[in-house]
C-alpha cells in the first residue's frame, strides 16, 4: 500500500477530530482507522517512517501501534 | 395469470376522516367528505359513463358524459365535480340521461375514425367502452362533416404516437402533464371546433418541453396517444407488478406481457414510492434488455489482450473457482475480494457479500455506494443511529419549505420531483443550495425562494454557515433538543457554530454566498413551518462529504424537523438498490443492518448460521482494493453488475489497479468498460427475469418479480450460488424468498420482512419488525435509533484540489434525466435520441475568453488526464465552474477526476476537480487508443 496515500488519509482524518481536546482527538483518530482500514493499510502505515504525519494522526498511529495485530495476507 | 386491471376510480380520494352518507340508485352508500358523485357510484360498484374524469386528476367536467340527477335539484349536473353531501338521493340512469348522454357521444363519434378493429387501443380504449355503455346505435348527423379526420400522425417521439384523428380534447394529457408531471409542455390550442392538443407552440413531442413521463400516454382514453410498442406488438393479455431498474426511487410498474415479450411498463397506482407515476426512463427505457449487444454465454480468456472464447457454465464456474483459490493459495486469503451491484437484487447482494465473508474467508466487499453515497451512511449512523433517510416520499406532501442541497431530482429523480412540483405549486417554499441553476431554481410555476450558487467544495462552509445564523438568531427549537439530544454535543456544536468565524458574512468569500441570501434561507428554513432537506450526490462526493452530511443532520435537529411527516434528512440515492446494497452488508467493515464485523455477537450469529469462522477485521475499500493491487497483495475481484472502470475516479488509476490482477470476473448483461480488463465474463439478467427485492431510497423494499427466463439461462442470484458451491459452500437456496428468510433471521430491522408479506402488502419500509410488523415511514418518531441524537462538530476544511494557473476552472459531474449512470443500459435504449453524447458545460463568458464556440469540440485536462467532448455554452453554471456528465464511454469524464475523497469513507471528490479548458480538434490521442482498446478487448473467437 502507498504509504504517501494513506499517510494524506490518516492527515485528512486528523483534521476532522482536531477540534477536540488532543487525547479524545488521538483516540478517536485511532479508532475510526481501526474500525474502516483493513489490517494490512495499517500495517502500512504503522510500517512507514511517519514523514508527512501530523501530530494528531501520529499520535493515533503510535497508539495503534501499541494494540496492533499481524497483518492478514 | 391474467392482466392486473386496476380500478380508475374517476376522481381523486379526498383527505380527512370524516363520512357522509347518500344514495346512489336505491344504494345507501357512505363515502368520505369531498368524494364527489362520480368516486362515490364507484366506490359503490356503480360505474357512470366518463371520458374526461380519471382518478390521477383533478375533477376537469367538461365531457358531458357523467351526468346525474339529483332528487330535489335542478338540471343534469356533472358527477365529477359536484361532491357527495348527506342524504343526497342520486340517480345514474334515467331516459333523460340516456338520450343525453347518446347525443354527447354521437357528437364525438361524428369526428372519429371508425376504424376500432385495426386501431391499436382496441379492447383498451375508453371511448369504445363509453359508447357501448351509453348504448351508441347510430350517429345522425354523419361523417361527412367537418372533422379532424386527416391530421397527420406525429410519431417523432421513439416511444409514443401522436394521432390527432383520434382525439376527442378531453384534455386528460394537458392535465397530466400539468398536474402528474408538472412540465406544462401541453396545452389546448385553438378554439370551438379548432381545438386540438398542442405540444408547445404547435411543436412536435420531440421538439418541445415534453419529457417522455409517459403520463398523457397513460392519461389518454382513446388510443390518441398510445405506446409505439403496443401498435407493434398489440394489447398485452399478463402482467406482473414489479420494481423499477432505474434510479433511487423505486417506482412500482405494472410490466404487460404478451407471452415472454414485454409490451409496455406501466406505472402502477397503488405503488406507494411513485403513486402512478413515471419517468422515461422507468416507463419506456427497456429496449436493452433485449439488446444484441447483450452477451448471453459465459466467456473465459487467459490474457487480456485475447479474444474472448465462449464456454460452458460448468467450465467458467469451475475456472473462477480454481482461479480465486489459487490466488488465495498463492498470496494469502485476502488477496481475492468481490464487489456487489446496486443494481441487483437484494437477495443477489447479500449473497455476494456472504460468499466474500463465508466463502473467501476476508471481509473485501464493497459496493457503488463507495464512490456515492457512503458519506451518507456514515453521517446518518453517527448523528441519529441508522444509515439511512429519515422520512417517505408521501413526507413531501406535508412540507412548508423544502431544502435541495447538491441534487437535481428534475434529473435523476424525476418521479419524486413532480411530487416535490406539485408540492411546491401548493405554495411550499424552495431552497436550492447547488452551484449550477438546476431546472428546480426556475420552471413552470415553480420558483426557488432561494438559490444559493455556492462555490464547489464549499458545502459544509455554507451548512455551517446557515446553522450560525439558526444559533445566533435564536432559531433553534430548544424543546426538541432537550427533549431529544444529547445536550452536551449539543453545547459543543452550538458554540462552534456560534464562532464569528462561521457567520455568513466571515465565510462569504469563500463560499461565493453573499451573507445576506445565506441568512434569509436560513430563517425560512428554521421558521418556515415543516423543513424538509433533500440531498445528492453534490452534498457526498467531496473530501468532507461524510462532515456535510452531518451538518445536515444538525441543521434537522437544531430546528427539530425530525420525527414527523413534512421534514426529515432525505438522501436521494442513486441507483435503484443501492440503499439495499447497503442494507445487505455490501461495506467491508460491516454486516447487513449495518453492524460492525468487530461486533462479536453480532459476527458469532452469523459464524452460527453460515458453519464457518469469520473475519473480524474489516475489508478493503474499491479505491484501497486497486492500491492494494497495484502492491501486488490484492489479485482477484468477482464484480458483480458494476462498470468501476466508467464510474469511478481516476480512469488511469483504476485501470492500472485492474490491469494488475491475475483473475476479474465481471457478471453483467454487457461487456462494460470494466470486462476490457476482465479474465471470465459471466453473462448476467435483467430485473425482468428475476425475483427479489429492491429497497429504495424512503427504506422501501418492493418486490422484483421474473416475467420472462433469463436469456443466459441464470438468474444472478444462481450464478454467485454456483460460484459458492464450486468453492466448497452449502449454498443451495431454491428461490430469492428463502434469502430473504434469512436475511430476516440475521437482520433486526428486516425481521419481519418475508416474501409473503411483502405480496401481502405490496412493499414495506425498514425497520420492518415486532415493533413495526407493517414497516416505519417515518424514522426517529420517538427517540433516535442511537437514543439521543448526537450533534457533531462539522469544520470546514478546504479541499486540496484546488485551481490556480494551470487549473482555473471547477469541473463539477452529474447526470441527466434520459440516461442512467454509466449508461450501459440507456445508452442501449432510444433514450439516446435526448442525449446522445456528453456535453460540457461552460459559461459564456469562460467560453469567450478561451474562443470555445457553442458544439466545438474542447480539451478538458486535469492534473489526472484529459479528455475531449463537445461544448455548452450556458449561464445555467457560474463562471469559473464547468459541468458534464459521465454517461458515455466515449468520453470517459472520470479520466478527468482525481484521487481525492472523502475523508471517513473514501467516497470520491467527484464534484471537484480543477481544470482548464481549451478549444480541440476532436477525440484526444488517449480517447483514439481506447477505442481502439475496445474493439480489441471485446473480440470473441468464432467458435
Amino acid at each position: 500500500m502507498d504509504a504517501e496515500r494513506l499517510t494524506y488519509m490518516a492527515n485528512q482524518i486528523g483534521k476532522f477530530f482536531a477540534h477536540k481536546p488532543e487525547a479524545e482527538a488521538v483516540a478517536g483518530i485511532e479508532e475510526h482507522i481501526r474500525q474502516f482500514w483493513e489490517p494490512r493499510m495499517r500495517a502500512a502505515i504503522l510500517a512507514a517512517d511517519g514523514a508527512g504525519l501530523d501530530p494528531l494522526p501520529r499520535a493515533a498511529v503510535e497508539r495503534l501501534r501499541l494494540t496492533a495485530r499481524a497483518p492478514r495476507t | 395469470m391474467g392482466l392486473i386491471q386496476e380500478i380508475d376510480y374517476a376522481t381523486k380520494a379526498p383527505a380527512g376522516t370524516a363520512m357522509v352518507t347518500l344514495t346512489i340508485d336505491g344504494e345507501r352508500v357512505t363515502v368520505k367528505d369531498g368524494t364527489s358523485l362520480l368516486r362515490a357510484a364507484m366506490e359503490a360498484g356503480i360505474k357512470v359513463p366518463k371520458l374526461c374524469a380519471t382518478d390521477m386528476l383533478d375533477s376537469f367536467g367538461s365531457c358531458r358524459m357523467c351526468l346525474v340527477e339529483i332528487e330535489g335539484r335542478a338540471g343534469t349536473p356533472a358527477s365529477c365535480t359536484t361532491p357527495a353531501a348527506e342524504g343526497l338521493v342520486v340517480h345514474t340512469h334515467s331516459p333523460r340521461l340516456a338520450r343525453l348522454r347518446r347525443g354527447v357521444m354521437e357528437l364525438y363519434i361524428s369526428d372519429h375514425p371508425l376504424d376500432c378493429l385495426t386501431c391499436s387501443a382496441n379492447g383498451d380504449c375508453e371511448l369504445q367502452d363509453t359508447a357501448g355503455e351509453v348504448g351508441l346505435r347510430e350517429v345522425r348527423y354523419g361523417y361527412a362533416g367537418a372533422n379532424h379526420l386527416a391530421a397527420p400522425v406525429d410519431g417523432s417521439n421513439p416511444y409514443f404516437q401522436f394521432d390527432p384523428a383520434k382525439c376527442i380534447v378531453c384534455s386528460r394529457c394537458v392535465r397530466a402533464c400539468e398536474e402528474v408531471q408538472g412540465t406544462f409542455a401541453l396545452t389546448i390550442g385553438g378554439r370551438g371546433f379548432e381545438s386540438h392538443v398542442s405540444p408547445g407552440i404547435d411543436e412536435s413531442f420531440l421538439a418541445s418541453e415534453c419529457v417522455s413521463c409517459g403520463a398523457c400516454v397513460q392519461a389518454c382514453p382513446t388510443a390518441t396517444l398510445i405506446e409505439k410498442s403496443v401498435v407493434e406488438h398489440g394489447q398485452p393479455e399478463h402482467s406482473a407488478v414489479t420494481t423499477c431498474a432505474y434510479c433511487g426511487v423505486g417506482c412500482s410498474f405494472k410490466a404487460e406481457m404478451r407471452g415472454e415479450t414485454l409490451v409496455r411498463m406501466v406505472p402502477y397506482k397503488d405503488g406507494k414510492a411513485n403513486r402512478g407515476h413515471s419517468c422515461v426512463k422507468g416507463r419506456f427505457a427497456t429496449g436493452y434488455a433485449n439488446h444484441p449487444d447483450r452477451i448471453v454465454k459465459p466467456m473465459l480468456r487467459a490474457r487480456i489482450t485475447d479474444p474472448w472464447r465462449e464456454v460452458s457454465w460448468a467450465e467458467a464456474i469451475a475456472h473462477v473457482s480454481s482461479e480465486f483459490r489459487r490466488i488465495q493459495a498463492q498470496h494469502g486469503t485476502g488477496a481475492i475480494g468481490g464487489i456487489t451491484s446496486s443494481r441487483c437484487t437484494n437477495e443477489e447482494t447479500y449473497l455476494v457479500q456472504k460468499l466474500v465473508r463465508a466463502g473467501f474467508g476476508n471481509n473485501n466487499v464493497d459496493t457503488c455506494a463507495r464512490v456515492c453515497h457512503s458519506p451518507t451512511g456514515y453521517g446518518l449512523k453517527t448523528t441519529f443511529g441508522t444509515s439511512a433517510g429519515t422520512q417517505d416520499f408521501d413526507s413531501v406532501e406535508h412540507a412548508d419549505v423544502v431544502m435541495i442541497i447538491g441534487a437535481n431530482p428534475t434529473d435523476a429523480h424525476p418521479v419524486f420531483a413532480s411530487r416535490l412540483k406539485k408540492r411546491l405549486r401548493e405554495g411550499a417554499r424552495l431552497i436550492v443550495v447547488d452551484p449550477r441553476r438546476i431546472d428546480l431554481v426556475r420552471s413552470p410555476h415553480v420558483a426557488a425562494a432561494h438559490h444559493l450558487p455556492l462555490r464547489p467544495g464549499t458545502n459544509v462552509a455554507v451548512l455551517t454557515a446557515i446553522a450560525h445564523v439558526i444559533v445566533t438568531e435564536g432559531l433553534v427549537d430548544d424543546a426538541f433538543v432537550r427533549e431529544r439530544c444529547d445536550l452536551a454535543t449539543f453545547a459543543e456544536w452550538a458554540a462552534f457554530v456560534a464562532d464569528p468565524s462561521r457567520s455568513p458574512e466571515a465565510t462569504e468569500q469563500a463560499t461565493g454566498i453573499a451573507a445576506a441570501a445565506l441568512r434569509a434561507a436560513a430563517r425560512l428554513y428554521a421558521t418556515g413551518g415543516n423543513a424538509a432537506i433533500y440531498y445528492g450526490l453534490g452534498v457526498t462526493e467531496h473530501s468532507q462529504g461524510s462532515t456535510a452530511v452531518m451538518a445536515i443532520a444538525n441543521l434537522a435537529m437544531a430546528t427539530g424537523n425530525l420525527g414527523r411527516p413534512g421534514g426529515g434528512v432525505n438522501p436521494l440515492r442513486g441507483q435503484n438498490n443501492v440503499q439495499g446494497s447497503c442494507d445487505m452488508g455490501s461495506f467491508p467493515h460491516e454486516y447487513s443492518g449495518y453492524r460492525h464485523v468487530a461486533d462479536a455477537p453480532t459476527r458469532h450469529a452469523f459464524e452460527a448460521a453460515w458453519g464457518v469462522a469469520l473475519d473480524p477485521e474489516p475489508g478493503l475499500r474499491i479505491p484501497n482494493m486497486l492500491d492494494a493491487a497495484l502492491d501486488g497483495s490484492f489479485r482477484g475481484l468477482y464484480i458483480q453488475g458494476e462498470d468501476i472502470v466508467q464510474s469511478d475516479p481516476d480512469t488511469h488509476h483504476v485501470t492500472a489497479g485492474l490491469a494488475a490482477m491475475e483473475c476479474v470476473v465481471v457478471q453483467d448483461l454487457f461487456l462494460n468498460e470494466t470486462a476490457n480488463w476482465a479474465h471470465v465474463f459471466l453473462p448476467g439478467s435483467t430485473f425482468l427475469e428475476k425475483d427479489g427485492t429492491f429497497t429504495n431510497a424512503e427504506r422501501r423494499i418492493g418486490r422484483v418479480r421474473r416475467v420472462m427466463a433469463p436469456k443466459a439461462g441464470y438468474a444472478d442470484w444462481e450464478i454467485t450460488q454456483l460460484i459458492a458451491r464450486a468453492m466448497g459452500m452449502a449454498m443451495d437456496y431454491r428461490h430469492p424468498a428463502e434469502i430473504m428468510d434469512e436475511i430476516a433471521a440475521l437482520t433486526p430491522s428486516f425481521a419481519g420482512v418475508s416474501f409473503a408479506r411483502l405480496d401481502a402488502l405490496g412493499s414495506v419500509q425498514w425497520p420492518c419488525n415486532d415493533a413495526a410488523p407493517e414497516g416505519t415511514p417515518v424514522m426517529h418518531v420517538r427517540g433516535f435509533a442511537r437514543g439521543r441524537g448526537n450533534f457533531v462538530v462539522t469544520e470546514y476544511v478546504p479541499t486540496d484540489e484546488k485551481v490556480g494557473p494551470r487549473f482555473p476552472l471547477l469541473l463539477t459531474t452529474g447526470r441527466i434525466l434520459s440516461q442512467y449512470n454509466v449508461g450501459a443500459q440507456t445508452r442501449r435504449t432510444a433514450n439516446t435520441v435526448w442525449h446522445e453524447e456528453d456535453h460540457l458545460e461552460i459559461h459564456p463568458h469562460d467560453a469567450e475568453q478561451r474562443g470555445i464556440r457553442e458544439g466545438g469540440w474542447v480539451r478538458v485536462m486535469s492534473r489526472a488526464g484529459e479528455t475531449s467532448l463537445r461544448a455548452h455554452i450556458t449561464d445555467r453554471v457560474a463562471p469559473g465552474v464547468v459541468y458534464t456528465t459521465f454517461h458515455h464511454p466515449e468520453t470517459q469524464a472520470n479520466v478527468v477526476t482525481t484521487e481525492y475523497s472523502d475523508w471517513a469513507t473514501n467516497c470520491p471528490e467527484y464534484k471537484v476537480t480543477a481544470v482548464e479548458v481549451s478549444p480541440s480538434n476532436g477525440s484526444t490521442a488517449w480517447q483514439a487508443e481506447y477505442d481502439a482498446f475496445t474493439r480489441r478487448s471485446r473480440r470473441i473467437a468464432a467458435v
